[in-house]
């Protein structure tokens, strides 16, 4: 077998690492978790020659060992732990050419690991416009390391790597700077008493909560060894980072040479408009309306081609597959279960690839500073803004995107109320209801459809600031206001790296929510297309009406119509009603709400199952349309179920419920406590039915 | 002694001091270390963060933060 060489790519945010790992992987990669914590773990494998391969991991980025994050706990946990499975044989820390002072503050860290390392400088096709040079011989021979020039312009570089990579054991893994140095008599004592350790690692450990498997931080408080307050030891830190930075600026003084009146009249312009204290907040607008416009515009003309694609496929189905059982589950329950998904990603992906372009141009960072205060007056961060928009799109990688928040108790508020932003998946509900009870008319050249889906998002949007509001009161934690924020240089996004984020996001949702939709779809359809006892078995003996008197196809209607009711599903349909009947709801609607608590979409397939069992009808051999089978429902008494009243009830009670099982997964993991996500779905559906209920009372 | 605080759009100044328990070590990591020189580009409506630079990096801190950290004003 080939020998697999592990390589970590290590790097600040903002240095372009991802289009490294992009370069040197292309599609070959996968994202998962770490284990027990939410982090992605990106991993890619990149051929080499000789059939050897090497597998890339991208780590989270961070400025420096000091772990202040959970993202940043773990590249620190993996670089000190050798029997770690992905400890890597090789580093290759990214760094971005106009910023080399403070990146290689990390490349030093990490070869005091004794980690045999590669400098990658990134961005170098800037440098003559940023008028920098650079000594590369003397940078090498400094850093005593070797040093790639990398940039998105061309490829040539990435041959380069990977021969380094195939040659690893020939870099140089000595430290660059000697802990001792830091204060000589704290750190010899440690080293008397772990003499088998390394300085630097035991010092890793010291400052910070990190599992390194070989020494426990107990195992260093236990000794006799003198333990140093938090304000000795971040006193100590502070010494390291200004040895590492004279030690830094004395090469650079030699091996780099920036001409400064080259460099930053570019982003001082940009800044100037972008963080300006009106056009700055006009353009955020304009650029939040304009994202929100072409979603609209641009996903309807894929989302009808998969809307029809999918309504074919099942009508192809129930005409070419011999009529029964299995062939209604395929085409009622599965295919438009899993095209109701399949919809939503020219939406997600748009949404998705926005956000990305945000994030990779920098201009998020501005919008940041920009709002910050005023999302601090709502007990939220600046930092909030970017999960608040993800949120949009679905709240599971936004409550991810919290992680940056410094303040936990802003970072908990933030996750808490993130999930009343309307995500991608209440839109088909809201879609199908709204074409049901809102009339398609206009009033001052504004179509009411329009104006009701508008003020969802609205409601959702104002729901998640009041919320914060209220929990700022009533949370007992206390705030520290930390807020420390990078600028980063104004980029022009790659497109590549937004088309892999995009991918890469949309795949993982597909997936999750198509195996929920699947797995519900098939139970449905059992509880429903069985049951016992003689009003299930012999239906005609049941219809009320003259059976003389009506059609054949009005009996067939009826007879499934009873059959139904009678079974499994009818019967806990039947159970849970009187807890739906006050919101205006009947059995169906409530076995829909019962099936969403999974996830919000299912919400169409389950209602898709159920009436088209109801309404099945072989000799047309076509689907209705879901919609006209809901639109012509009735009650016992021949009221329709679908009125303004109950509809606006049924939209209200999807704006505010907790209805996503893997959104609370991420809350629990988050937070790291049940406590949470039990609290955050008990108020959220408490919320929800009493407006419903309030809203349904009021209107009807 | 000045904080980086009162500085206002436009001005320099060079950090003096930064020992307080409060400053995140993810600042000081940006360069924010004395001696180091730092310039405020823009302030933040309504009292909110301000946008420095310093030791050639680029960094959004809020008020708070700013008020202790010690500098000596530059012309």
């Amino acid at each position: 077998m080939s020998k697999q060489i592990k390589v970590a790519l290590i790097g600040n945010p903002n240095t372009g690492k991802t289009s490294i790992f992009n370069s040197l992987t292309g599609l070959n990669q996968k994202i998962a978790n770490y284990p027990g914590v939410t982090v992605e773990k990106k991993e890619g494998v990149c051929r080499l020659s000789r059939g050897t391969k090497a597998h890339i991991f991208d780590l989270p980025g961070t400025y420096s060992l000091n772990a202040s994050s959970m993202d940043e706990n773990l590249v620190v946990e993996l670089l000190l732990n050798k029997n770690h499975k992905d400890f890597p044989d090789l580093a290759i820390i990214v760094s971005d050419v106009e910023n080399l002072k403070r990146n290689l503050i990390l490349f030093t860290q990490v070869k005091d690991l004794e980690i045999p390392t590669v400098l990658a400088i990134n961005m170098s096709d800037r440098m003559k416009y940023k008028g920098i040079e650079l000594n590369i011989e003397k940078l090498e021979k400094e850093l005593d390391t070797k040093i790639i020039l990398t940039t998105n312009r061309s490829k040539e570089w990435v041959g380069d790597i990977k021969n380094l990579i195939e040659n690893y054991k020939e870099l140089s893994s000595k430290i660059f700077l000697d802990t001792s140095i830091i204060e000589p008599e704290y750190f010899n004592n440690l080293k008397k008493i772990f003499p088998n350790q390394k300085l630097y690692k035991l010092w890793v450990v010291i400052c910070q909560d990190v599992n390194f498997s070989n020494v426990s931080r107990q195992e260093i408080e236990n000794t006799d060894f003198e333990i140093k307050s938090k304000s000795q030891l971040k006193r100590l830190q502070q010494k390291e980072t200004i040895k590492r930075y004279q030690l830094i600026n004395n090469i650079l003084n030699e091996g780099q040479i920036i001409d400064s009146s080259k460099a930053q009249g570019f982003r001082a312009k940009i800044d100037k408009i972008l963080t300006h204290k009106i056009f700055g907040y006009l353009i955020f607008l304009m650029v939040l309306m304009a994202i929100f416009q072409s979603i609209y515009e641009w996903a309807s003309v894929p989302m009808d081609l998969i809307d029809s694609s999918f309504a074919s496929l099942a009508d192809w189905v129930k005409i070419n597959f011999p009529s029964g059982a299995m062939t209604n589950l395929l085409a009622d329950g599965i295919i438009t279960g899993v095209g109701g998904i399949v919809i939503f990603i020219p939406q997600i992906a748009f949404l998705f690839m926005f956000i990305s372009i945000l994030e990779e141009s920098g201009y998020m960072s501005r919008v940041v500073f920009l709002t910050d205060k005023t999302m601090q007056k709502f007990g939220l961060s600046g930092k909030s803004v970017v999960p608040l928009i993800s949120g949009v799109a679905c709240a599971i990688p936004a409550i991810m995107a919290t992680r940056n928040i410094e303040s936990w108790k802003e970072r908990l508020i933030t996750i808490l109320v993130t999930p009343f932003m309307t995500c991608a998946a209440r839109l088909p509900v809201y879609l199908i209801i709204i074409a049901l009870v809102i009339p398609d008319e206009k009033i001052f050249g504004l179509n009411y459809q329009a104006i009701a889906l508008m003020s969802l998002y609205i409601i959702g949007f104002v729901t998640a600031l009041l919320s914060s509001l209220v929990l700022t009161k009533i949370l007992k934690i206390k705030k520290r206001s930390i807020f420390v924020m990078e600028m980063p240089n104004y980029k022009f996004p790659r497109i590549k790296d937004v088309f892999y984020t995009v991918f890469e996001k949309s795949k993982s949702f597909v997936v999750e929510a198509g195996k929920i939709i699947l797995a519900i779809s098939v139970i449905l359809w059992v509880l429903a297309t069985n049951g016992i006892g003689d009003k299930f078995e012999n239906p005609r003996n049941y219809i009320t009406e003259n059976v003389q008197e009506i059609s054949q196809e009005e009996i067939q209607t009826l007879e499934a119509s009873i059959k139904l009711e009678s079974s499994f599903i009818g019967y806990i349909g039947k159970g849970i009603e009187p807890l739906f009947k006050p919101l205006g709801y009947d059995w169906k609607i409530g076995i829909g709400i019962i099936t969403s608590f999974a996830a919000r979409e299912v919400f169409v397939g389950t209602l898709a199952v159920i009436y088209n069992i109801d309404n099945y009808d072989d000799s047309v051999g076509k689907k209705e349309e879901i919609k006209k089978i809901m639109a012509r429902e009735t009650d016992s008494n021949g009221n329709k179920i679908f009125t303004l009243a109950s509809g606006i009830s049924l939209l209200l009670f999807y704006a505010f419920a907790m209805q996503c099982m893997s959104t609370l997964a991420i809350v629990k993991k988050e937070t790291n406590s049940w406590k949470w996500p039990i609290l955050q779905f008990i108020i959220m559906t408490a919320l929800a039915y009493f407006i419903s209920l309030i809203s349904f009372q009021i209107l009807s | 002694m000045p904080k980086l605080s009162d500085l206002k759009k436009g001005e320099k100044g060079k950090i003096v001091d930064v020992s307080s328990q409060e400053i995140p070590m993810k600042l000081l990591e940006m360069g924010c270390l004395p001696g180091n020189s730092v310039r405020l580009i823009q302030q933040a409506p309504f009292q909110g963060p301000i946008y420095l630079e310093v030791n050639g990096s680029y960094v959004a801190i809020r008020k708070e933060t700013a008020k202790l950290i010690e500098i000596e004003l530059s012309k």
